[in-house]
């Protein structure tokens, strides 16, 4: 589950190029998005984020000509735009937005095959993408048939991303998608989200005005300010670690280190060897590594494994560590633990150490509260 | 109860079923003139308010016509309409096109200009050129209310087209004028029978036509009445939608 | 051009309506009168249908079919029908008039009512309201916007339909439009027809300033 952190690519290979693009509404005082320069890597989720009057969802407008810039380029799959008709780009783009707009006089089936229809296709294949659809964002197929005003709000929001993946367009644009749903919804549909990309790796260009949605989402997420200047284009760990400036800064918010507590790793984080011994040592040895470490209590190993550990006082009079009653760690972390639920695990445990196995719970390394604000650093 | 016979004798006396006088021409021309001025106020009105109604402009002005529309008796329009074209058809006909060219004109702008953003830059993003938005997404979903307002000029104009009697033209209307100028009460009485079962036929033909235009999901049953009496709030609302319209003026 | 030119042949010609000033704002008055009265009827007879319909739900339908067909049943039908059993009367004059205001009236009262937010309703039980005071001091007053569009709705379209009783002789400002019809002449018709758009335009500015008044909570929301 970890996100790409790949270097944009100087030429090429970005699946949508923004070129100095402004947009200047009529009549508008200031310009909605002036001099946008930005390249959304192929397969990448990328969150355009800011507060209202950023230009945000102009941007994304402007990328499937729902607005037409007033200067500058757009490509999109290494074609200009302007080369093709309107309706032509669209039908290769998905767009799912926050009222989803589901056409109320069509069934679910129907709505979803819309662009299918658009372009062609017979019905066979039709019917066969529309089952496929509905398995892939969770739906119940006996809901095909209904009408939109049927269907609950997350429902709503389902069908909406299946009509917009329904002629697998490389490209999705979501506006919003989630702002409508409650928050409890919101969440799910999130995961949702980011379970479907890691299937279908698409081009995701997504705004919000929710940065933790933002950084939830976003492999890489653009803060806008207002007037549509881009003010930082980072991935999020790199965001919070680094804000570029004080907008961006408290934009993100004060609890930036929080933040970044869900989003770095444990494997991401250089652990420790910590306290640990063979059972077959015998209680002197372990007494000096205690020493060592400055704690009452040692780790026992076994054939690479951490059996669990073993109090100072209870090694009297043993000839082996091993023998002592050893007492289970209350928790092991993973590597794509992240530091939040490595640091619950660490409040939680009477050592104050929290304990990193791989999958097949080989012992790693042990991490203190000092490793993790190393790691946020 | 004399009364009762005299109608009956007066339906089936014979000669009211012949001729320019009798009732099948007279019906004749009643449905006429009320379908060719129902078939020219759509012409004329239908294209404006969907236009003004995809453009969204215009509002004002479809609210202003509403309202003069219900504001202006019928009746005056069609004395007005022959102080400017002399006795006949021709001002009938265009007494009748002045009315009911409001409600269909509303409705229209009114149903098309009230399809959700969502919906539309849904279908626009996806791919659907402006002519497809227009006939898949925003007639179908604008429709309901503009068979309202189509249901409504009818009305207007088949209680209209019964008036012309008074300003000298034929149609059922003719039956009753008669009837009260002669103190016939069994000719007042069958010709009124006669409008009131005309009426409700057209009421019907339409209802038909409207579940045939009208997309199921979409298709009032008893919500429609709430819908219709929530749209009666805002300044412009649509004349109102079935089984009844809020557009007093069709009687 | 003619128009412009005041004489007898002219579109108005003010000295006739100088000399008719009595007659004129008898009319007016009738007219008036006959608006009111089933408007004030159409009321009266709406409030029980629409509580009925809120009680018994299965009654909702029937009535709002009756009063739609009852709607689109031409006026000039009603008064013939009428005139063999009242006459060439204001009674046949106001039955038609009634009956077209009952659709409009009961569907907005029905609206009205249904529109009360439930948690308001709600809310209103739990602070200790039942039953008859609970509708009175909250359903009601909340249902009264809506109540009130219809009124205005059903005033302005009577106001215009009241001419058709000229039809069967009642006095009101239809009967100057078809003195202008039978006489072939213009003022009265004029006027008449000037006279009726008046007082739908005020009927319609005075019952939303109404409305403003009545239900100083909404003045916000325009």
């Amino acid at each position: 589950m970890h996100r790409r952190e790949a270097p944009l690519r100087p030429n090429g290979g970005a699946a949508i190029r923004l070129a100095h693009v402004r947009k200047h509404y009529p009549g508008a005082a200031q310009a909605a998005v002036g001099d946008l320069s930005l390249d959304v890597p192929e397969g990448e989720v990328v969150v355009l984020v800011g507060p209202s009057g950023c230009g945000k969802t102009t941007v994304l407008k402007m990328v499937n000509r729902l607005v037409e810039p007033t200067a500058g380029e757009i490509h999109v799959l290494g074609e200009d735009v302007r080369s093709v008709a309107a309706p032509v780009l669209r039908r290769r783009i998905g767009y799912v937005i926050q009222q989803i707009g589901l056409f109320p006089h069509r069934t679910v089936e129907a709505n979803v095959a819309t662009v299918p229809r658009l372009l062609g296709w017979d019905r066979r294949r039709i019917r066969d993408r529309v089952a496929e659809l509905v398995e892939l964002v969770g739906l119940d197929p006996a809901l095909l048939q209904r009408y939109p005003s049927e269907l609950s709000g997350g429902q709503q929001q389902r069908v909406g991303v299946a009509r917009a993946l329904a002629a697998d367009p490389p490209i999705l644009l979501m506006d919003e998608p989630y702002s409508a749903v409650d928050p409890i919804v919101r969440a799910r549909l999130q995961d949702e989200l980011l379970a479907l990309q890691r299937r279908l790796h698409k081009t995701i260009v997504l705004v919000t005005h929710d940065v933790d949605e933002a950084i939830k989402l976003g492999d890489r997420v653009a803060i806008l300010n207002v007037g549509g200047v881009l003010a930082q284009y980072a991935p999020p760990a790199e965001l919070l670690r680094a804000p570029a400036d004080d907008f961006v800064a408290a934009f993100l918010g004060s609890e930036r280190g929080l933040k970044l507590l869900s989003l770095v790793t444990v494997g991401q984080v250089a652990s420790i060897e910590g306290p640990v011994v063979d059972g077959d040592v015998t209680p002197g040895e372990a007494a000096a590594v205690m020493r060592r470490f400055g704690v009452d209590w040692v780790g026992v190993r076994a054939g690479g494994r951490l059996v669990g550990w073993v109090a100072d006082r209870d090694l009297d009079g043993r000839r082996r560590v091993a023998d002592a009653p050893a007492q289970p760690f209350n928790a092991a972390l993973r590597p794509d633990t992240t530091l939040r639920e490595a640091l619950d695990v660490l409040i939680n445990s009477r050592t104050r150490v929290a304990v990193l196995v791989d999958d097949d719970h080989r012992y790693l390394g042990m991490l203190t509260v000092d490793q993790i604000a190393e790691g946020l650093r | 109860m004399t009364i009762a016979h005299d109608v009956v004798e007066w339906f089936t006396d014979p000669e009211q079923w012949e001729g320019t006088f009798g009732i099948p021409h007279r019906t004749f021309e009643h449905v006429q003139i009320s379908a060719v001025s129902l078939l020219a106020a759509f012409a004329l009105a239908v294209p404006v308010g969907v236009t003004l109604g995809h453009l969204r402009r215009g509002g004002g002005t479809a609210a202003v016509i509403a309202n003069i529309g219900r504001a202006v008796p019928s009746f005056g329009v069609l004395v007005l309409m022959i102080q400017f074209f002399g006795i006949g058809a021709g001002p009938t006909f265009v007494a009748l096109v002045l009315l009911a060219v409001p409600p269909m004109l509303t409705n229209a702008y009114v149903g098309v200009a009230g399809v959700p953003d969502g919906v539309r830059d849904a279908a626009r993003g996806m791919g659907l050129t402006p002519w497809q938005v227009l006939w898949r997404v925003e007639l179908p979903v604008a429709s309901p209310v503009l068979m309202a307002g189509v249901r409504t000029a009818a009305v207007t104009v088949v209680a209209t087209a019964s008036l012309a009697a008074v300003v000298a033209w034929g149609g059922l209307g003719r039956f009753v004028v008669d009837g009260i100028a002669q103190r016939d009460e069994a000719q007042t009485f069958g010709g009124a029978i006669l409008i009131a079962a005309l009426a409700m036929v057209t009421e019907l033909f339409l209802a038909g036509i409207q579940r045939l235009v009208v997309p199921a999901p979409l298709r009032s049953r008893t919500g429609s009445v709430r819908r219709a009496a929530r749209a009666a709030q805002p300044e412009l609302r649509p004349a109102d939608q079935a089984p009844g319209r809020d557009r007093g003026q069709g009687p | 051009m003619r128009a412009l030119a005041n004489g007898p042949d002219s579109w108005i010609w003010w000295e006739w309506v100088g000399d008719h000033l009595d007659d004129i704002a008898a009319s007016t008055r009738e007219h008036v009168l006959l608006t009111a009265v089933s408007v004030g009827i159409g009321l009266v007879i709406s409030f029980p249908l629409a509580l009925a319909v809120r009680r018994w739900p299965a009654l909702s339908l029937p009535v709002l079919w009756a009063a739609g067909a009852m709607y689109a049943v031409p006026s000039l039908a009603l008064f013939g029908i009428l005139v063999p059993v009242t006459g060439l009367t204001r009674t046949t004059a106001v039955i038609p008039l009634v009956t077209y205001t009952l659709l409009i009236l009961v569907r907005n009262i029905v609206t009205g009512l249904d529109g009360v937010p439930r948690d308001v309703r709600e809310s209103a039980a739990g602070m200790g309201y039942t039953g008859t005071g609970r509708f009175l001091r909250v359903d009601l007053p909340l249902a009264v916007p809506t109540i009130l569009a219809g009124v205005r709705v059903a005033t302005v379209s009577t106001i215009a339909l009241v001419t058709v009783t000229a039809v069967i002789g009642q006095d009101s400002l239809g009967q100057l439009i078809l003195d202008g019809l039978n006489r072939d002449f213009r003022t009265p018709l004029v006027v008449g027809i000037g006279l009726t758009v008046a007082l739908a335009v005020t009927a319609e500015v005075a019952l939303l300033g109404v409305e403003r008044v009545v239900t100083p909570w909404a003045r916000r929301r325009r």
